[in-house]
């Protein structure tokens, strides 16, 4: 059996180089983390982080909520306590006083090692909610400059560009007309309201949607013009309701992103807002922007995409023409599951609109989470081995659906797509990815 | 010995009692303001009804995922913590003597029970106590206090039933069994022992956001 | 400019450009907007197959186009939109499009009361701004945050000014961002720069700016304040002294600032959106005194008046001493005017407006799908399908309303003057 030494001396083999961290940790001073740590103490450290470091008996029943766990052969370091074992524990017990080796560790394991998918929450006997530390610990992280380089470049994209992938302003517009311009060969009339004042409803997006899949939009529009939805785009920022910032630690930035993502659908004066098919997107719009904001809850009705989805087909605005005919399965993304329940939602959409539905095991609140959520993914190519290995489980659960008949996954999110993506392919599981519009598009009713 | 034994029985008892009610009292109001000045939102998300809902799937045995995924843990987890709280309150001796000196009483357990409880709870101690040395997780986690507590528990309950049946040295056992269990209630507000006094908030507050704001179960 | 008193002030009902007949004669028409004066409704419209253009009073422009999008009215009631042939785009004003082209033009902008039209534009991946057709004579990696001056003579910009590779963290933070004013980058660079603002006299500009990802601040024509804050928000002009103030984030919540002192005593759970009352005496801004309860606050005191969910669009009066805005709570918008609520809940609320000596407020509103304008707390009565925001006379006795009528009134656009004091009390 190993000890914990000998965890300890394969963490330090496996070390991965992460030019953020790296650079970050270079100008950290242990007089620097103390005074920075204590800070946020001083702060943000209120009663739910004694709260949770506190409850915890150490009992382990989170352990095998957590999908990096059950990956890494059981190795306890991955289980969600131990992931707060080594960092905010130890910080807090020590009063800051560690050193510039110690927060590279912590950074890792708080931006690579945890999806903060809250599954372990409804483990835990106490609700404990180890994302929440985990989020802490990248608050400080964020304080301190030491965040992994490529979702620091995100987090600067959001506030240089208000979105996430560097899209300039014009090329937002140019994609949105050039998705109509292909939308209308197949539907001569169809339109990408841009900024359209006064309609009923504020479709917003995630950078990646125009960068890599504007097919996206061109779908979405195709099903807002089938069910006849007054709806708009703007053409300013705020078309982005994606929000990694929320997953570095820059809570400053998180509220900016949300303040303009409400603002453009209040400045158009939309009734509502639907989000694509994101699920930390979600998250930041519905439960963390709006609180940091000072809302308690959002200031418009803002729903996800399979809510609009299942809205639509139940008031029959929305026909279907064929039934998807190939066995589907569902992965629940945590951020609309665990999140926001609407894994009975999205399974009234799938049994609308598919012949065959095949569940995952575990599923719902208790699906085990993509691997890539939490801003995982998007810490990039050093962690991405590390990301795929730490999500054999998923491969597993995922094989286990097929052996069933399962030809197709849904997952509507764009984070899972990212992580399911790379687990299909690394354990060659033979499985198509599809987001819910994808079928939608395919079977309903176009005109 | 006497004048242990007098301390033990008169003014100790005072002393935990006062420790554990005001410490615990003291504990939570202290959190409570904390809350209010850091964390002022828990207050506007806190949800008696799926505060309830949730605290109720986790009191009621197996009636949550993860109880069902670990039947063993779950079962000794409850029986223990059970015991744990009910034999000491509820013990014949306990009662007569409260009685005695404090002119009230209470219905108590047959003796027979008593001892099958105290059993139980020590054994239970001992589960926990393989649990943090055999399964590798728990091992990790465990601290050099886990185990202090663990001993700290189950010391009352060994001695108690030990003076009970008058076991050789019964006498020592005795005061060794009031000190322990005035340690117990002493130790209750500082130290993971809280964790009891924590569990309706913590878990009260995760039920909350979970039923009131993102409209799925915790359990 | 057209002054307002030269406008139709005649009360009664005129229906404008027979709109009931030419919106069915278009295969693909978009929505219609409406000069301020309401005397011309427009829309883009598909002239023939795949060519656009922009219909105005039942006449078509002359020209059509590729693509034609963000139809608006200048504030001298010339349609304007945004418009494209063979990949390139321009401005179009009256459908006459202007000399150069670009590969995208974006952000129309127009001071409140000038003729002046100003543009972000981009050519070759670069970056610039155009007003009447004269593009700035420097060019920028990137271009946001575009607003111009009172008289739409001066524009501004964030703009990037210094390139650094893709995932380049170090170079990002050392500072690549600035401001421009008319084409003229500030020599320093920040890590970034938001919101900006214009003085009254078109002379000055400040901005929202961060100097490390942890230090926000306002910087006035390029220079920095002193003071760094956890946050700020949008700096504001005093309209007379020239004087900048901001939001900002201080440990007991938000404050606001001037010229880097706190000069309000009271702490915020939000504060945004402040404006000057005309002569500069009051400040006004959208709050939240406690968590999840929107108000304003005038002056460092708050409203008694709560909304659950946000409040928006505060206006003063011309004369300063009223304060109207919109709250919403428990999903209805309200429209509030000095602290007291309208009693009438709505689906959705445009920002009202006062009239000259600030006496009446109107207001337009959606409910049930239908619109309407609201004077004084009351509905005039009639509904529309379509209506744009209402204007009063200049002596304040008249009001100007504009709407599309139901189908089983014929559907027409009109425009109605009505008397005030009629329809108000």
């Amino acid at each position: 059996m190993k000890t914990s030494e000998d965890f300890q001396a394969a963490a330090e083999e496996k070390r991965i180089y992460d030019a953020g961290i790296e650079e970050g940790a270079k100008k950290l001073t242990p007089e620097k983390i103390r005074s920075v740590f204590n800070e946020l103490m001083q702060t943000e450290g209120g009663a739910r982080l004694e709260a949770y470091t506190k409850a915890c008996v150490h009992c382990g029943l989170c352990s095998d909520a957590c999908h990096h766990y059950l990956s890494n052969d059981r190795d306890p370091r991955f289980s969600p306590a131990g992931k707060v074992k080594q960092t905010i524990i130890e910080i807090v017990s020590r009063k800051g006083k560690v050193d510039a080796d110690f927060m590279k560790r912590a950074c890792e394991i708080a931006f690579t090692e945890c999806n903060l998918c809250r599954r372990c929450m409804i483990y835990c006997p106490f609700g404990i909610d180890v994302a929440y530390l985990m989020l802490f610990v990248r608050r400080a992280c964020h304080q301190l400059g030491v965040v992994p380089q490529y979702i620091q470049d995100t987090a600067h994209s959001h506030a240089a560009t208000y979105n996430q992938m560097w899209v300039r302003d014009d090329e937002w517009i140019d994609t949105l007309q050039w998705q109509e311009d292909e939308a209308r060969d197949e539907i001569p009339d169809l339109r990408i309201p841009i900024e359209k004042e006064g309609a009923d409803i504020f479709y917003s997006v995630i950078g990646p949607e125009p960068k890599f899949r504007a097919q996206l939009i061109y779908q979405m529009a195709v099903i807002m013009h089938a069910a006849g939805v007054d709806w708009t785009m703007p053409a300013s920022q705020g078309w982005d309701n994606s929000d990694m910032c929320m997953y570095t630690g820059d809570s400053e930035m998180t509220a900016r992103l949300k303040k303009i993502h409400f603002e453009a659908a209040l400045r158009l004066k939309t009734k509502r807002i639907v989000m694509g098919e994101c699920g930390h997107a979600f998250r930041s719009v519905y439960d963390v922007g709006n609180r940091l904001l000072g809302w308690k809850m959002p200031p418009l009705q803002m729903i996800h995409a399979i809510s609009f989805y299942s809205e639509i087909i139940e008031q029959g605005r929305l026909k279907i023409a064929e039934k998807f005919d190939r066995p589907v399965t569902f992965h629940d993304p945590c951020n609309i599951v665990r999140g926001r329940g609407l894994h009975e939602t999205a399974r009234y959409v799938i049994n609308q609109v598919c012949t065959t539905f095949i569940e995952l095991e575990p599923n719902r609140e208790h699906n085990y989470c993509c691997g890539a959520g939490g801003g995982v993914i998007n810490c990039g190519p050093p962690f991405k081995n590390k990301r795929v290995q730490s999500n054999r489980v998923k491969a597993d659960q995922l094989a286990a659906a097929k052996k069933k008949g399962a030809e197709v996954v849904i997952a509507p999110c764009h984070n899972c797509h990212g992580g399911l993506e790379d687990i299909i392919r690394h354990y060659e599981l033979g499985l198509e990815l599809k987001f819910l519009g994808d079928i939608l598009y395919e079977c309903i009713q176009k005109e | 010995m006497h004048e242990i034994y007098q301390l033990a029985s008169g003014i100790l008892v005072w002393v935990a009692l006062i420790v554990f009610v005001g410490g615990t009292a003291g504990r939570l109001i202290r959190m409570a303001i904390t809350a209010r000045k850091k964390d002022a939102v828990i207050y506007q998300y806190f949800s008696f009804y799926y505060a309830l809902r949730s605290i109720l799937h986790w009191i009621i045995p197996f009636g949550s995922m993860s109880m069902r995924a670990r039947p063993a843990m779950t079962l000794v987890a409850f029986i223990f913590h059970i015991c744990l709280i009910i034999t000491p309150i509820f013990l014949a001796a306990h009662v007569i003597l409260i009685a005695e000196s404090w002119g009230i009483g209470w219905a108590y357990l047959p003796n027979a029970v008593a001892d099958i409880m105290t059993i139980l709870v020590i054994l239970g101690c001992l589960f926990f106590l393989l649990r943090r040395i055999v399964q590798r997780d728990v091992r990790y986690l465990s601290t050099p206090g886990d185990f202090v507590l663990l001993l700290v528990v189950a010391a009352p309950f060994v001695t108690g039933i030990w003076t009970y049946h008058q076991w050789s040295g019964f006498e020592i056992a005795g005061i060794v069994h009031m000190l322990s269990g005035e340690l117990m209630l002493i130790c209750l507000p500082f130290t993971r022992l809280f964790h009891m006094a924590l569990f309706p908030f913590t878990r009260g507050y995760a039920g909350s956001e979970a039923g009131g704001v993102r409209r799925a179960r915790d359990w | 400019m057209q002054q307002r008193e030269s406008w139709d002030w005649t009360a009664g009902t005129r229906e404008i450009g027979d709109f009931g007949a030419w919106r069915t004669t278009y295969g693909y028409m978009e929505e219609p907007h409406v000069s301020e004066d309401g005397e011309k409704i427009a829309a883009i419209v598909r002239a023939e197959e795949e060519a656009y253009t922009v219909c105005v009073n039942g006449r078509p422009w002359e020209n059509t186009f590729d693509k034609v999008w963000y139809l608006r009215f200048t504030p001298d009631h010339r349609p304007v939109a945004l418009v494209s042939d063979t990949a390139m785009w321009t401005v179009a004003i009256d459908g006459t499009s202007w000399q150069n082209w670009y590969e995208f033009v974006w952000n129309t902008r127009f001071a409140n009361t000038a003729s002046h039209v100003t543009i972000a534009a981009q050519k070759e991946l670069r970056y610039f701004v155009v007003t009447d057709d004269t593009p700035w004579q420097n060019e920028f990696f990137s271009l946001n945050h575009l607003i111009v001056s009172p008289d739409g003579r001066n524009a501004a910009a964030v703009v990037q000014n210094t390139t650094f590779p893709e995932a380049d963290i170090g170079k990002f933070q050392e500072g690549c961002f600035t401001v421009a004013v008319n084409g003229e980058a500030w020599p320093e660079q920040y890590v970034n720069a938001w919101e900006l603002d214009f003085s009254g006299d078109g002379r000055h500009v400040a901005a929202e700016i961060r100097t490390s990802l942890y230090d926000y601040t306002i910087a006035v024509d390029g220079k920095t304040w002193k003071k760094r804050f956890p946050c700020v928000w949008a700096p504001r002009f005093h309209p007379a002294d020239n004087s900048v103030t901001a939001p900002v984030k201080i440990p007991g919540g938000w404050s606001l600032a001037r010229n880097e002192e706190i000069i309000w005593n009271r702490g915020y759970k939000q504060l945004w959106h402040h404006m000057y009352s005309p002569d500069g005496s009051h400040i006004a801004a959208v709050a939240a005194p406690e968590f999840g309860k929107w108000t304003i606050v005038e002056d460092d005191r708050a409203w008694q008046a709560r909304f659950n969910e946000v409040v928006t669009d505060a206006v003063y009066s011309p004369d300063g001493n009223r304060i109207a805005c919109l709250g919403k709570s428990n999903e209805k918008w309200y429209i509030a005017v000095d602290d007291r609520i309208w009693d009438v809940a709505l689906d959705m609320a445009w920002q009202p407006v006062f009239s000259p000596d600030g006496s009446h407020v109107a207001a337009m509103a959606e409910k049930n799908g239908s619109y309407t304008i609201i004077i004084d707390g009351k509905p005039i009565g009639q509904e529309f399908t379509a209506a744009w925001q209402p204007v009063f006379s200049p002596d304040g006795t008249r009001i100007l309303v504009k709407g599309v009528l139901p189908e089983d009134q014929g559907g027409k656009y009109c425009r109605q003057v009505l008397e005030v004091e009629r329809v108000a009390s």
